[in-house]
């Protein structure tokens, strides 16, 4: 559990959050200048903050009430910058073992979690490079492996993805998936893409001109169109819980069943019965007025339409409620006005993309990322 | 004159040399903990009077060296307030001695061995420190594993500077020590000595000639240091 009431002035920002937080990941969410990077800051203990208290798990490690502030050196929390921020005389190796020395793991113990963290992150090949000699995604996944080595209560991410190109980030996406899965490390993430947040956090905090918006679990916040308006860029979208029903080896579909009604995505390794979280970008979602009789998307949900974005700029993103769960589309204003688009119409929702985070895909995780990058098309 | 036995040093000539060799040897090395420490507080921190420091430090760059070597005199000669109470309580004395000339020339050094090291941390990425911190590093092993190795060029650089500073230190080094073959005689004191002489000029040529060796190959050390040193941190641009 991760408790965050703090105040800090910075120049004319005024930063003032208050929250309280568990989860395997939790998701630091909101539009650059929002307040996340000082926030995680102060968590780190790199600005001390003018008033407030952070604590995880119950340990304190800034309360400005009672004099403490615990330096960075000892709050044992590993942080993975933006920039990487590997030393340039250091080679990879000498790198991710900077904290483990600090962390006084014995030699042995340290050579084993190296090479059990290498593996993870796939840096094997690069332990005796300098960090001038690596790409970008290299440097970060490095960067990620030092942090974790220092054996870190939390692990502290600001933006690690967002010094790098698309391809990139997709690169080192399935490496954070099985990080939040497998190093039992709870993590708190920074970001302000909506791709990352819903395909990686359980737990979202946003975050809006230095103020907590909201916070809460994932699926939930992610279908309110005002907060993930006031939080992101670039796209919306929502995720929808379902259950597998069955395969269809025939086809090479797996049928999953929501309250929405069933879906056909391109077939998953998971078990009949088991939830998976499907994302659909609302950029993927069209909607007919009519049942459509003729198309190729294999899915067609009947929905009201709940909620209509702004109308101030040329795509306007409209909330579908479909039997009670929720759907994001986005359309353009001509077109919501050529349908006469209204709170209550009822439409058909034609999804022409879905994505799977890996928890839901299992062993194909991988096939799925070399076919499209981690989205299977539908 | 002829040019036999040009080449040969006269024992005069050669203790001149390694006088000099030895003060600024020990000027440099003496002077590169206060030179560090004074770098990094520049480059580094913020205080009330850092101007004024700062001022004080680059002091005997701007002054004539005469001006300097008097100052020493009338405080660190036997009968200065600072010369008096060292050689009271310590027995350290430094006027007339090769230790005063030593601590001539490491004043006389010292502005450009902290310029060297001050604008070298200057350029650390402090990003870089604050991440160590991050990863358990302590302010001082920070500084040790991080800010330290990343600026040896400086430091080197700063080294030599102050190394060659001493080999051509005179006006400083005459008026505090004054030029006693044997004990404060360095090369310029040589040479200087040698001019005012007749029939000194072969030995003054001779003095000059290694003066400028010696000179060059300091130069071209700190090159091949700087360089080696570099080399990975050079990797990381």
């Amino acid at each position: 559990m991760i408790e965050v009431d703090v105040t800090h002035r910075l120049g004319t920002f005024t930063l003032d959050a208050k929250f309280a937080a568990g989860g395997r990941l939790i998701a630091l969410f909101g539009h650059s200048g929002s307040g996340k990077t000082s926030l995680i800051n102060i968590i780190a203990g790199l600005i001390r903050p003018e008033r407030g208290r952070v604590a995880i798990n119950g340990a304190v490690l800034a309360d400005t009430a009672r004099g403490v502030f615990l330096p960075p050196h000892k709050r044992k929390l590993g942080t993975v910058f933006q920039e990487g921020r590997l030393f340039p005389h250091l080679n990879v190796r000498q790198n991710l073992l900077y904290g483990a020395w600090f962390a006084r793991t014995a030699r042995d113990d340290a050579n084993a979690n190296l090479s059990r963290v290498a593996g993870l992150l796939g840096i094997e090949h690069l332990l005796s490079r300098y960090p001038n000699r690596l790409s970008g995604g290299e440097m970060q996944r490095v960067a990620i492996g030092r942090a974790l080595l220092a054996s870190p209560k939390l692990l502290l991410m600001d933006e690690p993805l967002a010094s790098l190109d698309e391809p990139r980030k997709l690169e080192i996406m399935p490496y954070l998936e099985r990080l939040r899965d497998e190093a039992r490390i709870p993590i708190i993430y920074v970001s302000h893409s909506v791709a990352e947040v819903a395909r990686l956090s359980d737990t979202l905090v946003i975050l809006e001109a230095g103020k907590v918006r909201a916070a809460g679990p994932t699926i939930e916040l992610m279908q309110r169109l005002d907060l993930i308006h006031a939080a992101g860029t670039g796209e919306s979208g929502a995720l929808i819980e379902a259950v597998v029903e069955s395969h269809d080896y025939a086809y090479g579909l797996t049928l999953l069943v929501s309250r929405a009604g069933t879906w056909r995505v391109p077939r998953l390794e998971a078990a009949q019965g088991k939830t998976v979280r499907m994302q659909i970008k609302a950029r993927d979602v069209m909607i007919a007025l009519e049942p459509p009789a003729s198309v190729s998307a294999l899915n067609v949900i009947p929905a009201v339409v709940a909620e209509i974005g702004p109308m101030d700029e040329p795509g306007v993103e409209i909330k579908l409620d479909c039997s009670g769960e929720a759907l994001v589309a986005r359309l353009t204003r001509y077109s919501v006005e050529r349908l006469s688009i209204r709170v209550g119409t009822p439409v058909f929702a034609i999804v022409k993309s879905v994505s799977f985070d890996r928890d839901s895909l299992g062993a194909a995780w991988r096939d799925i990322r070399a076919a499209d990058a981690g989205a299977g098309g539908v | 004159m002829t040019l036999d036995g040009w080449w040969t040093l006269s024992a005069g000539e050669l203790t001149a040399i390694k006088l000099s060799l030895l003060v600024a040897t020990v000027a440099m090395m003496a002077s590169l903990p206060f030179g560090l420490a004074i770098s990094m507080l520049l480059a580094r921190r913020d205080f009330w009077g850092k101007s004024v420091l700062n001022g004080i430090v680059h002091l005997p760059l701007v002054m004539p060296p005469v001006v300097t070597g008097y100052l020493l005199l009338i405080t660190f000669g036997r009968k200065g307030p600072v010369g008096a109470f060292l050689d009271q309580h310590f027995g350290i004395v430094f006027s007339f001695r090769w230790t005063g000339a030593a601590l001539a020339c490491a004043l006389m050094g010292f502005p450009l061995m902290v310029r060297a090291i001050r604008l070298s941390a200057e350029s650390v990425d402090k990003r870089l420190e604050a991440a160590a911190g991050t990863l358990g590093a302590s302010p001082i092993w920070v500084f040790l594993t991080i800010t330290l190795p990343l600026i040896v060029p400086g430091i080197i650089a700063g080294m030599i500077l102050s190394f060659a500073r001493s080999m051509g230190e005179f006006g400083a080094t005459i008026t505090f020590v004054s030029n006693i073959p044997g004990e404060t005689q360095t090369l310029p004191s040589a040479i200087y000595t040698l001019t005012q002489v007749p029939g000194g000029d072969a030995g003054a040529l001779r003095l000059t000639a290694i003066s400028v060796i010696i000179s060059m190959a300091a130069l071209l050390l700190s090159e091949l240091l700087a360089r080696k040193a570099g080399r990975s941190l050079h990797a990381a641009t």
